[in-house]
């Protein structure tokens, strides 16, 4: 089958490899037919994931045909099913309590070792996103093997087209994972740092949680365009000083809650991101916390810090300070996906989501690398690449103009 | 903040020069000190409180090479104590190729040792009491001497079982040689966590779990687990 494969630092090519094969009795085999490019996806692209292999299949935003499963498997041929990109077994202690993300059996004896060193306990497993978390292959190709194929996959119905569904995989539970993190209180104000697809599903379940307003912040002008379009406010940082903007936009105590939804490669141009720039340069730190700093500075005291926002490691200069002495709650991690599955499907079905106007373009698969050159070099144009295996080289369909431009 | 402002208040600027000279001649001090009290202490025998750690996570030296390993597997005891047998070995021990018993408790095990080599080990069960633990001892024509334990115990709040593995050995090569073994993946703690994980996998969710999938790398196959 062809494949996305990462071979090294901006490095991805699409390769002919051995197609998947089920090996244990709950595995399925699905036949993608839509794939996107996660924001997170950039963060193997720059090289600052470690525990990547040349080779290794990306993707974990995914979905497609079942045409494979193992005698332990609930799916039948023929469905047509979301995947969530965490991999979660559904019976040990964290599952159990519904921390999906954190299974304790998905990340394979061979590879959880050099996890439990960096991290202190394994990580769950997640698809295509490197060997610290168990070095499954990912969705971005013709075929994948779904383990545990009766905990995961969302059964979707045959009249809810693949743009609809497609992100129950990762980003609209990571955005609805991340306003539930907030612990949003009616009429809160909650201030959005990212614009991504992230932030665009945060902005939208923050406002169905009750909160009073959102500010979004980014630079891109089109994205900054999506989210006010869904009913933020917004903020471009290369406009203003952010920090007093919410202050004077909430009475001088900042927002009730903070969501991180840049994570570890801010943009812009203060004294602290551009230190870290330097250190990521000669390798000292893998993070540039920019975002997070600001979010905790601008926080109200007592408020909440919720951070979807991906980490690697150890990061430099972390106000923990003041952190405490604001008596600031945290929360944080990769979304236990499974937890929220059904739930967002029935909300999409009610209409409750905009799940379509972030998405810019579809590509055929076999065009995946000049995808993820525009995707990592053209944030304001790229807000949301599909790939779809079944298309033609070279079919790459853009979003209209008119369909967000002005709205 | 007062108390800062009035210490500086008035002052001309401090001469930096003058500031690190300081500085390294405290740091010296310091170190000159603790020094000194090492000394005195040296002879003397510190207090030492015993405390609830497990005995093989203290740091103590032991000609052999100790360690445990404790896994919550979440299921309940008698289930997990059952599955604990010979005859299930081979579908979570990666690296046992076999094991013949040989009758009143004894049995031959063979091992996977680094560098394609096999090791053979005859071991005895010293005591099994049911549901709670099994030890052994390896008999003098074991290739490597060895004893250990396996512990079931109830984890709290239904929570399933808590595994411990504590095993004793006489690594060949000495400390050397263990770390050799390390590298290779062919050492027995590393062996044996990793074969732990397989027991607590195959317990909670009928299966051992496999990354086997496909990548565009030669050497692997889609159907082998790799690192």
């Amino acid at each position: 089958m062809r494949a996305v494969t990462w071979q090294g630092r901006h490095k991805i090519s699409v390769e002919t490899v051995p197609d998947p094969e089920i090996v244990n009795p709950r595995d399925a085999i699905l036949r993608v037919t839509s794939t996107a490019i996660c924001g997170s996806d950039l963060h193997l692209y720059d090289g600052f994931i470690p525990g990547m292999r040349a080779g290794d299949i990306v993707g974990h935003e995914f979905m497609g045909e079942v045409v494979e499963v193992g005698s332990g498997s609930t799916l039948k041929q023929g469905q047509r099913v979301v995947v969530p990109f965490t991999i979660s077994c559904g019976s040990c202690f964290f599952c159990e309590k519904q921390q999906y993300s954190a299974c304790d059996n998905s990340n394979p004896s061979e590879t959880r070792d050099a996890s439990e060193l960096l991290m202190g306990h394994a990580m769950g497993a997640a698809f295509g996103y490197a060997h610290l978390t168990g070095g499954y292959a990912g969705g971005q190709a013709e075929y994948v093997r779904v383990p545990y194929s009766d905990v995961g996959p969302v059964i979707i119905p045959d009249d809810l087209p693949d743009d609809d569904v497609l992100f129950l995989s990762d980003i609209l539970p990571t955005g609805w994972h991340a306003a539930v993190n907030a612990d949003i209180e009616p009429g809160d104000t909650v201030a959005v740092w990212g614009c991504g697809p992230v932030g665009l599903f945060t902005i939208q379940s923050a406002l169905l949680l009750g909160a009073g307003r959102v500010i979004a912040i980014d630079h891109f002008p089109a994205r900054l365009r999506l989210a006010k379009q869904l009913g933020a406010e917004i903020l471009d940082y290369t406009q203003v000083d952010v920090r007093e903007a919410l202050n004077e936009m909430t009475g001088g105590i900042g927002p009730d809650a903070c969501i991180d939804c840049v994570g570890m490669e801010s943009h812009g141009f203060t004294p602290d991101n551009i230190l870290d720039q330097v250190k990521v340069q000669i390798y000292s730190v893998t993070e540039r916390p920019h975002a997070l700093r600001q979010a905790i500075l601008a926080c109200r005291k007592g408020g909440r810090v919720s951070i979807p926002g991906v980490y690697g490691g150890f990061a430099d200069k972390f106000p923990l300070g003041q952190l405490m002495e604001k008596g600031l709650t945290v929360k944080s991690g990769q979304t236990p996906v499974q937890k929220y599955s059904g739930e967002l499907l029935k909300m999409i079905q009610d209409g409750k989501f905009d799940t379509t106007s972030l998405v810019s373009h579809h590509a055929a698969l076999e065009d995946a690398a000049e995808m993820y050159r525009h995707w990592h070099g053209e944030q304001n144009d790229y807000t949301k690449i599909i790939l779809k295996p079944g298309l033609e080289k070279g079919a790459v369909q853009a979003r209209k103009e008119s369909e967000h431009a002005d709205a | 903040m007062r108390m800062f402002t009035d210490r500086f208040a008035g002052r001309g600027k401090p001469d930096p020069f003058a500031i690190a000279v300081a500085g390294a001649g405290l740091a010296f001090a310091g170190m000159g000190y603790a020094f000194w009290r090492r000394r005195q202490k040296r002879g003397a025998e510190p207090e030492r409180i015993a405390t609830d750690a497990p005995h093989w996570t203290l740091d103590k030296r032991s000609a052999r090479a100790l360690f445990g390993k404790s896994v919550l597997v979440n299921r309940p005891r008698e289930e997990v104590f059952a599955a604990w047998k010979v005859e299930r070995f081979p579908e979570f021990m990666e690296n046992v190729v076999a094991v013949e018993p040989l009758g009143g408790g004894s049995a031959r095990w063979t091992i996977k040792g680094p560098a394609r080599r096999e090791v053979h080990l005859v071991n005895s069960i010293t005591e099994s009491i049911e549901n709670e633990t099994i030890s052994w001892h390896s008999d003098a024509e074991s290739e490597i001497a060895n004893s250990g334990e396996v512990r079931f115990a109830d984890a709290p709040a239904g929570r399933g079982t808590y595994v411990t593995l504590i095993l004793a050995y006489d690594p060949p090569g000495g400390k050397l040689g263990r770390l050799g073994a390390k590298l290779l993946q062919r050492e027995p703690e590393v062996q044996a966590r990793r074969d732990l994980h397989r027991f607590k996998q195959l317990m909670e969710t009928g299966e051992v779990t496999s990354n086997a999938s496909p990548s565009a790398r030669k050497s692997e196959s889609p159907v082998e687990p790799h690192i």
